[in-house]
């Protein structure tokens, strides 16, 4: 089986979010970046079927020179190799598009990606690179079986779970409940050394239209104060919520 | 040329957020100067959405269609697009739509924004504001093309209610077996329970409550309240409660109008994925538990005692207000 992963180089979720450019640009300055943790669920499944069923697993990233130091976290937590499409990720069309092409060029029959990205929330690269491939797509996936070419996954629905059965070749929006969260791995130090000898590729993106812009960026008003109420006063809380939020 | 949505429904009823959409398309069609087409699927009664905006109603009902699959869903809403001429289709935030929703802006070679939060700053160039960087910033964001696709936020826009009614015709878009590849062989649903996805209250415990043993008084407290239970990461991690319940960046997003945190310190990932709720509260012992930095109200206390209180309290008050 040849799985390909698709990656997503996103700012920590502790980081300070600012914005540079007259609040046209995302401000990278001080960001410590991460492999997407939906992406990381996904990514950790793969080398699961890798070492117990036998695949190979290629890690791909859009974006530039910077998002490599993420490409090599992958390789060095156990993918055997990296493509980077060396283009700004406009737009989630955009992306989808280039990945469409990698998949193409690289014959992969599995490719998980991570439901949403922590940066700019799109939730929307997968599905669409399965529209472009005309693959089938199962996203919000929690659990994800392959037996020969046959597919059995679970999908997360409001209110509860569904089970999907399905043929390879198929795009997987992963999520938590891909993997349990005490198999995620940190690199160690075999793994990181290993990960400099591994190929990573780069390739030219193809003509794709940009389809949105953000024009600006804005950080939400700053918030009022908590209102402290005695735990004492349960009263007041309940009169708080029931006149002045009206939530109740 | 009218605006389009997908009226979602469960067992032959309109979700609320079906009925949020109507509500947020009429206004987009007003200043479009258009009207609003609803596709439905599977519902027998369409005569509430006209309550709420909509003018006319595309009955799809096809046996076929019974469990969702988003491909042939994303190719009823695409034929209903192209039915109507539209320009601008807005979908839920629910689980199945934005399931669907990328499929709908390829097919409609369309650009597509999620989380929207707003009216559209103007119709062109069609700007609208979204919610990033899991709540920590909103995006300013230009759809460019001819067709736009946009995905509202729960909750963010509310109900508004309209004079006038929905002409309703059937439809029978062409689907294929390809629509069908994939199986659905089995559904869990809790019944009979509010879902996160559904409620208007959220009650989340946290490490606080010391063990599963002591989630009577939340389970309580979410009962008077009608409202869905939640958890922490590291409860369900821990195994404490289901991690269906885990809320959180990598657990299920809030959007409710009320979310009451129980013992949740507030980590930075679980603030990102509850603070789309409209009023948080936060019942915490440690003062400088950083969930007091984005709650509106919140008492330092121990929850042991100020839980059972505050549910005894509000079925006083519910039954005063009954």
């Amino acid at each position: 089986m040849k799985i390909l992963v698709c990656i997503s180089h996103v700012p920590d979720t502790t980081s300070k979010i600012n914005f540079t450019n007259g609040d046209t640009a995302f401000d990278t300055n001080g960001v410590q970046f991460v492999i997407n943790p939906n992406d990381e669920y996904s990514l950790t499944r793969a080398i699961w079927f890798k070492e117990k069923q036998g695949a190979t697993v290629t890690v791909v990233n859009v974006g530039g020179a910077d998002t490599e130091a993420t490409l090599r976290k992958a390789l060095a937590i156990g993918a055997d190799e990296a493509i980077r499409v060396n283009a700004d990720p406009a737009d989630g069309m955009y992306v989808a598009k280039q990945l469409a092409e990698v998949v193409k060029n690289g014959g992969f029959d599995l490719v998980l990606a991570g439901k949403e990205s922590l940066d700019y929330n799109g939730g929307m690269v997968p599905g669409m690179l399965a529209a472009f491939l005309g693959y089938d797509f199962i996203n919000s996936c929690e659990g994800l079986e392959i037996e020969g070419t046959s597919v059995k996954a679970i999908r997360q629905i409001d209110g509860g779970k569904e089970t999907i059965s399905g043929k390879l070749p198929i795009v997987i929006g992963g999520q938590k409940g891909l993997v349990d969260e005490k198999d995620l791995r940190i690199p160690n130090m075999r793994g990181i050394m290993s990960a400099r000898t591994k190929a990573l590729a780069v390739v030219e993106p193809v003509g794709a239209e940009v389809t949105t812009k953000d024009v600006k960026f804005e950080k939400p008003a700053a918030k009022s104060a908590c209102k402290m109420i005695s735990p004492d006063n349960i009263d007041e809380l309940i009169s708080l919520l029931h006149n002045e939020a009206k939530v109740i | 040329m009218s605006v389009l949505i997908y009226a979602e429904s469960a067992e032959g009823k309109f979700k609320k957020v079906a009925l949020e959409l109507a509500s947020y398309a009429k206004k987009v069609a007003e200043s479009l100067g258009t009207t609003v087409t609803a596709v439905t699927v599977n519902a027998s009664d369409v005569s509430e959405l006209g309550k709420y905006g909509v003018d006319k109603v595309l009955k799809v009902t096809n046996d076929k269609l019974a469990t969702f699959n988003a491909k042939a869903y994303a190719d009823v809403i695409k034929q209903a697009a192209q039915k109507e001429g539209s320009k601008v289709v807005v979908l839920s935030s629910t689980t199945d739509s934005l399931y669907a929703a990328p499929i709908v802006a390829v097919a409609l070679n369309a650009g597509f924004a999620t989380n929207v939060v707003a009216l559209p700053e103007s119709t062109s160039p069609f700007v609208v504001k979204r919610n990033s960087f899991s709540t920590k910033a909103f995006s300013h964001t230009e759809l460019t093309t001819d067709v736009k696709v946009i995905a509202l936020a729960k909750n963010s826009f509310g109900l508004v209610e309209a004079t006038g009614a929905a002409a309703a015709e059937d439809f029978a878009p062409s689907l294929n077996d390809a629509d069908f590849s994939l199986k659905v062989e089995g559904v869990e649903k809790v019944s009979g329970k509010v879902t996160i996805a559904d409620a208007d209250v959220v009650v989340s415990g946290g490490r606080g409550l010391k063990g599963p043993e002591n989630w009577k008084m939340i389970e309580d407290l979410a009962e008077v309240l009608g409202g869905a239970l939640a958890c922490s990461k590291p409860v369900s991690d821990l195994g404490w409660r289901s991690h269906e319940e885990h809320v959180g960046q990598t657990g299920k997003p809030v959007a409710a109008n009320l979310y009451i945190a129980v013992g949740i310190s507030g980590a930075i990932q679980h603030i990102a994925g509850v603070n789309s709720s409209k009023v948080k509260v936060a019942i915490n012992t440690d003062a400088e538990a950083p969930f007091f930095k984005v709650a509106d109200y919140g008492i330092v206390g121990d929850a042991f005692q100020v839980v059972p209180q505050l549910v005894e309290k509000l079925k006083e008050f519910k039954a005063k207000n009954a």
